[in-house]
């Protein structure tokens, strides 16, 4: 009779977390900003009808890398959280926090869980305040740990490296404009630092736009719309650069 | 609602035990609602009174509530069901949107609160009746829709105007007389204040401008553009100029004899 091996608990840990650590990172990165009027999530997304970006409640939406079907349930069973708290109680009782937990909870069972394999998602829900410091962004990642971010967080396959990129340059109280330029920017870095150009069809873009009149304060941006935002933060940047030329001189 | 039904079915109103009564049971009932399309979309308007029994239960209660973007409700009957069924149905649109990506088209909207109605008909024969009136902009058609409903849930589209609740025979009369094809949305707001005042002349239930406290009938406007509902300072507006003109004419405008 043959004996099975034995397999320590650490190194099984090790093991689904590297397996959903190269999952999630065979997908593109996305990143979150904090802008002056709100949040804006940007993405590289050939498709248009799968979102990596969605709405959960008036003021919080989701982003999510990696394996589409998985971060879809999590998405429908985040929707469906929301709506019943918001039917139950009220609709101001639905709460970032509340969300991230209950997401928090799903994913480190899923991992630790022996029967099943560990999701190969990470996630990203943001709630947008009346004000810039009410923002509230939070975290995921695929073990159900959850990190509280300020400022501007990355998820994906290049997310360090995007990260840190964002960290030097994101600054308070950008315009949606600059803060999508240098998300752009960001994102078109590959691996090994070259530039590549990311075209505006592939691109996802969604906001919380907290001046929005309505209850509900997610939109997408796409067509011309985005197209005049990604012209504007060029044009501001180029500007800036010219202030910079003439003061030099 | 299906996932409701699921997990938390007390949270859905039909599926409550009701328990054995005598006789009717005494709640505030909504009264008149009125809806009328225009060149350029649809008007849902209701008046503010509550009543119970001969008491009035409440004098600015709100009867007309946005369901989503595109569309509206205006509900009689039972306030208490009937505000809860409203709620109900917002979820269940939003919930849809975001879920699906896409938006529910008109028809399937109406025929989802056709259902709700219908699930409350245990109730409505024991007197807590819900009837609403639901007014839309069909994006795919290009024009504002009225749809009614019965108390056992069975719809029907209206054409031009319609109206619901205790006043609405009379103030079915006043559109009937004062209704044109070619409406602009002024007029069209105009029209619905008309009619609820005739509501409110004939029918005890139903109130009429309180111009001593400031309460007017809330009128909201359905266009492509979305929902809006008109401000306090529009409302009351446009009822002060139909009261003026009433104060020399109380029966209000006339309609050619041929």
């Amino acid at each position: 009779m043959s004996t099975p091996f034995y397999v320590s608990p650490q190194q099984a840990m090790a093991d689904r977390a590297e397996y959903a650590r190269k999952g999630i990172a065979r997908g593109r990165s996305l990143v979150v900003l904090q802008y002056a009027d709100g949040i804006v999530f940007v993405g590289e997304n050939p498709s248009r009808a799968l979102h990596k970006f969605s709405e959960i409640y008036d003021r919080i939406a989701f982003a999510a890398a990696g394996k589409y079907n998985e971060y879809e349930n999590l998405r429908i069973g985040g929707v469906r959280y929301a709506d019943l708290r918001g039917y139950t109680y009220d609709r101001d009782d639905v709460t970032a926090r509340g969300l991230a937990n209950v997401y928090a909870q799903t994913l480190g069972t899923i991992f630790s869980s022996a029967a099943e394999k560990p999701y190969e998602v990470e996630l990203v829900v943001a709630e947008v305040g009346e004000t810039p410091e009410g923002d509230q962004i939070y975290r995921l990642p695929h073990d159900g740990s959850i990190v509280d971010e300020h400022g501007s967080v990355a998820v994906g396959g290049n997310a360090e490296q995007i990260s840190s990129y964002l960290d030097q340059r994101h600054q308070d109280g950008m315009t949606l404009a600059e803060a999508l330029k240098l998300a752009v920017q960001a994102l078109s870095r590959d691996t090994n630092g070259t530039q590549r150009e990311i075209p505006a069809e592939r691109l996802e873009v969604a906001v919380l736009d907290r001046t929005r009149p309505q209850k509900r304060k997610f939109r997408r941006i796409t067509g011309r719309q985005l197209a005049r935002l990604l012209e504007a933060g060029g044009a501001s940047s180029a500007a800036e650069a010219e202030d910079e030329s003439a003061e030099e001189e | 609602m299906d996932f409701l039904s699921e997990h938390q079915p007390e949270l859905l109103p039909g599926n409550r035990q009701l328990p054995p009564t005598q006789g009717v049971i005494e709640a505030p009932h909504g009264t008149t609602i009125v809806a009328v399309t225009f060149s350029d979309g649809v008007v849902l308007a209701g008046d503010r009174r509550a009543t119970m029994g001969n008491v009035i239960a409440q004098r600015d209660i709100e009867k007309v509530f946005p369901a989503d973007e595109y569309s509206a409700v205006g509900i009689a009957g039972t306030a208490g069901l009937a505000v809860e069924m409203v709620k109900l149905f917002q979820l269940e649109l939003e919930h849809f949107e975001k879920v699906e990506g896409t938006q529910l088209s008109l028809e399937g909207k109406a025929n989802r609160l056709s259902t709700m109605i219908r699930s409350n008909l245990g109730m409505a024969m024991q007197g807590l009746a819900v009837v609403p009136l639901f007014a839309g902009y069909d994006l795919d058609r290009g024009k504002g829709r009225i749809f009614s409903y019965d108390v056992t849930g069975g719809r029907s589209e209206e054409t031009g105007f319609a109206a619901t609740g205790s006043g609405s025979i009379f103030a079915r009369g006043a559109m009937k007389k004062l209704f044109r094809e070619d409406l602009t949305e002024e007029q069209a707001t105009t029209l619905v204040v008309q009619a609820l005042y005739d509501a409110a002349d004939d029918d005890s239930a139903t109130g009429g401008p309180d111009v001593a406290r400031r309460i007017y009938p809330i009128v909201t406007v359905i266009t492509e553009d979305g929902f809006r509902r008109l401000t306090e300072d529009e409302a009351s507006q446009i009822a002060r100029s139909v009261l003026e003109r009433r104060l020399e004419q109380p029966d209000g405008p006339r309609a050619a004899l041929l």
